[in-house]
């Protein structure tokens, strides 16, 4: 029997800001978790610390809310440990972007097999207002009174040049789109990135939905897009600013660490026998004699 | 024939020094002698002194030693940093290519040996280890035929003529010290070994095949001096179990995906050093307050911050037992001997299953990279425990979505914990405060339950021989207490105090949190004094058993936090002191 998009919903209430842009996004894994006939026990959804931390609480699945920027190597400790299980990582841009850039680097290079979803709003929320590293050049906040002097992070960019195998970006406005991107990703073998724009109403006054719906492109209809090609990509990407909609980017080819890695148990290793037997051990200590 | 003696090798780092030591030790430990070895080295690659220090003996040693019988120098500096250790009637064996000199304060006599141009003459001067190998065991009687198999096995892949070139050059090293220099001596012929086979490895090598014995299938580290060994042997080992190493960005990483993959359900841990374990602490905040199951290796090494990488310490042992912020269940044990730091590997992934719970296991560089030689470890004392753990489809279906208590408030505080994947035990985790069913909740009633739930767990820990005991004495003058590799020092002070007449006890604490206070208890009150050895600056180990058990007006301790271990004199020195104080108070 597969499972439904009310499956995956529990009786918990989010304590998200009404109009919050996660609303969305969990309706939108949601939704996908059941069009892939997914079962709550199948998905695993680790996320860190920030409002959008709360997701993995908010859906029916196993779920683990960790730490602040630790969200992916968490959730690839999970999938290396049982690699039939589906893992998504989720979490706001201050998360992945500022104290979990480090990871975020690493887990494309990586490419394990999971999807990381970030809940981007160019801003501090759960904090109550500070820049984020995808906030603007200028964007006034509580921590930059006279405007930001830093640079906001290209983080699309950053993930073509880490060497992503599926670099994605949604809106939350667009739940049917966004609920494909997040199927797809899924799908893709290797690491996936979704950058959702999903805008903080309390907080941030500039990227609002009428902002992004004014800015905002999509990729499909681009004349001749297409998101195998990386330098299309990168040029489309330097060319709009970052504001496009859709897979910027898909390697379909490249194997990912499970795959290429050497020994590695085709059955979830959560189930393997942990004695050894006598003679495999008996084996290991005549090396030290 | 003596029944102990100590031979050390020192040149240039990247010269072969350890090499030389190694095929040395590996002919004696196959003879059925108790070896111990430990490598001076420092934080590069190339180059500056190092020397490895080989104890032989018939009895178990598990110490440095106070002085060296037999010094084998490749360069000068190797004598003149080396020669004050040397004992009356030692022997300094120096590559004649140098023009070693003895300094004139040296007691020991010096040999000059053409290690270089011998191992010229055979074809490649790289053999000049081997001469030195040749000359050493002529001095020492040792048959050179022992040699004969380990050459085999170090050399068989480079083929026939490599292994006759080296099988000679050890020859012609033995043959011109009997020629030279005389020949066996008897002050350094050692008594026979009892013939029988032992393991030979470093406390690194332990832990890791502790880990595989356990059931360990995923490490997630970072490389640092010196732990990185662990890792080492893990990435050739872990494959064959269809498991592996990652080696991650950081020890953040590091330590998070471990939590990662123990709650998917495997076994998996990390290691480090001190360094590494500051940027761990978060996530055995996390591990403490989800309940996950973590083992961390810390090998100390000398801190603070970057500190002696390379040297011997014992500083963490508070940051250890109170490191991470708020109050949380956690374990710390401190093996001592290769082999409690196999077993207690073991111990520490059943324990962190059965109270889920962060489980520190605390080395030391000694114990680590000192390299010791032990009894087989026995396949049968292996038990395997996962506490209440439940990776099956035998639990009832839920009557309400959610509503699986993976935080049960049980009696001994332990909740049954299910994995992703199994049925009717879906649940959230949190490191927010959480009500028993995984769901975030602030309410204060709420928090008292699962914080004392939390901390009740470890009420019925059960640990065996939390202390390791050697209590002869009823009343004893002097009562030593240590941890971690410091136990070979203070057993030889012990028997060199025996035989002043001073009446010794020694408790060496193997579990370190929680406190065995109980055990450490009574034997605190019987001692007159109470002499605590430790590698550290601050009296660590000291603060921590006044802190539990109080003996504050007899108390002592002896520290060292200079790099280097313990020898036995030392402790016996200081111990002296304080025995003869007393006594003329």
């Amino acid at each position: 029997m597969s499972a439904t998009f009310k499956d995956f919903r529990n009786n918990v209430k989010p304590n998200w800001c009404p109009g919050c842009g996660d609303f969305s996004v969990q309706a939108s894994i949601q939704r996908a978790a059941a069009n892939l006939s997914l079962t709550p026990e199948t998905l695993t959804i680790i996320s860190g610390i920030g409002c959008s931390g709360r997701i993995s609480g908010y859906i029916n699945a196993y779920g683990l809310h960790g730490i602040h920027g630790r969200a992916l190597p968490i959730a690839q400790g999970v999938k290396m440990g049982n690699r039939d299980m589906t893992v998504i990582a989720a979490g706001g841009d201050g998360d992945g972007f500022a104290i979990g850039l480090g990871h975020t680097i690493h887990a494309i290079r990586r490419n394990i097999d999971i999807t990381y979803i970030v809940m981007d709003n160019q801003i501090y929320g759960l904090t109550k207002g500070q820049t984020s590293p995808r906030s603007a050049e200028g964007f006034q906040t509580k921590s930059t009174p006279a405007g930001s002097i830093e640079s906001s992070l290209s983080v699309m960019q950053m993930a073509l040049t880490a060497g992503a195998t599926f670099v994605a970006q949604g809106f939350s406005s667009e739940v049917k789109d966004l609920t494909s991107l997040i199927e797809q990703g899924i799908q893709h073998k290797g690491f996936s990135l979704i950058n959702v724009f999903s805008p903080c109403v309390t907080y941030n006054k500039i990227n609002t939905y009428d902002w992004f719906k004014e800015n905002l492109i999509k990729l499909s209809e681009i004349d001749g897009y297409h998101p195998s090609n990386r330098i299309m990509a990168m040029e489309t990407l330097m060319k709009h600013n970052d504001l496009v909609m859709g897979i910027i980017y898909q390697d379909k080819e490249k194997y990912s660490y499970q795959e290429l890695l050497n020994g590695y148990s085709k059955e979830p290793l959560a189930y393997s026998r942990l004695n050894l037997g006598r003679e495999t051990f008996d084996n290991l200590v005549a090396e030290f004699m | 024939m003596v029944k102990r003696l100590a031979w050390k090798v020192g040149g240039q780092q990247g010269e072969g020094i350890e090499s030389t030591g190694e095929i040395f030790a590996k002919a004696l430990y196959r003879l059925g002698y108790h070896l111990y070895g430990y490598r001076h080295f420092s934080s590069r690659i190339k180059g500056g002194h190092t020397n490895n220090n080989i104890r032989v003996s018939t009895e178990k040693v598990r110490s440095i030693s106070d002085e060296i019988d037999i010094l084998i120098a490749f360069d000068q500096e190797t004598i003149d940093v080396n020669f004050d250790d040397l004992r009356q009637d030692g022997i300094i064996i120096a590559d004649a290519k140098f023009k070693p000199a003895n300094p004139n304060e040296s007691k020991a006599k010096l040999y000059a040996v053409p290690f270089t141009k011998i191992a010229a003459d055979l074809g490649t001067s790289l053999m000049k280890n081997m001469v030195a190998v040749g000359a050493s065991s002529a001095a020492m009687g040792i048959p050179l035929e022992y040699f004969h198999p380990i050459v085999e096995e170090l050399f068989g892949r480079k083929g026939e003529k490599i292994v006759e070139s080296n099988i000679r050059a050890i020859e012609q090293g033995a043959d011109y010290f009997n020629r030279e220099a005389g020949g066996r001596i008897e002050e350094l012929a050692l008594a026979p070994g009892d013939g029988r086979q032992r393991m030979y490895m470093i406390g690194n090598d332990a832990i890791a095949l502790g880990a595989i014995a356990a059931g360990v299938r995923l490490m997630s580290a970072y490389p640092i001096t010196p732990a990185s060994e662990i890792m080492e042997y893990l990435i050739e080992k872990l494959p064959k179990f269809g498991g592996t190493v990652i080696q991650t960005e950081d020890e953040m990483a590091a330590a998070t995906m471990a939590i990662g993959a123990n709650y998917s359900g495997v076994r998996a841990f990390t290691a480090s050093a001190g360094p590494g374990l500051s940027l761990m602490t978060e996530s055995i905040g996390l591990s403490g307050m989800t309940e996950t199951p973590l083992v961390i290796v810390d090998t100390q090494r000398g801190g603070p911050s970057t500190g002696l990488p390379t040297k011997q310490e014992q500083s963490d042992i508070m940051a250890m037992i109170y490191g991470t912020h708020g109050d949380i269940p956690k374990v710390v044990l401190a093996p001592s001997t290769v082999e409690e730091a196999f077993y207690d590997m073991v111990e520490a992934f059943n324990i962190a299953d059965e109270y889920q719970c962060p489980v520190i296991v605390l080395s030391d560089l000694q114990l680590s990279l000192g390299k010791q030689s032990v009894d087989p470890f026995n396949y049968d004392k292996i038990d395997i425990r996962r506490g209440k753990l439940i990776i099956d489809d035998s639990l009832p279906e839920l009557e309400k979505k959610g509503s699986f208590k993976r935080y049960e408030d049980t009696i001994d505080g332990v909740s049954p914990r299910t994995i992703p994947g199994t049925r009717n035990g879906l649940h959230h985790v949190t490191g927010v405060e959480h009500n028993e069913a995984g769901k975030p909740s602030e309410a204060a009633s709420n928090r008292k339950i699962q914080m004392d739930k939390r901390l009740r767990k470890l009420n019925s820990l059960k640990f065996d021989n939390p202390v390791h005991t050697n209590t002869k004495h009823e009343n004893p003058d002097l009562l030593l207490i240590g941890t971690g590799s410091t136990r070979g020092a203070i057993e030889e002070a012990m028997t060199k105090l025996a035989n002043d007449g001073v009446s010794v006890n020694h408790a060496h604490i193997r579990l370190l949190h929680p406190f065995p206070a109980e055990e450490m208890s009574p034997l605190i009150e019987k001692a007159r004094q109470v002499v605590v050895v430790e590698h550290n600056a601050t009296g660590q180990l000291e603060s921590l058993v006044k802190l539990n058990v109080g003996g504050r007006d007899k108390m002592s301790s002896i520290l060292k936090y200079d790099g280097n271990p313990f020898k036995p004199l030392e402790v016996y020195n200081q111990c002296k002191g304080v025995v003869y104080h007393v006594s003329h108070v």
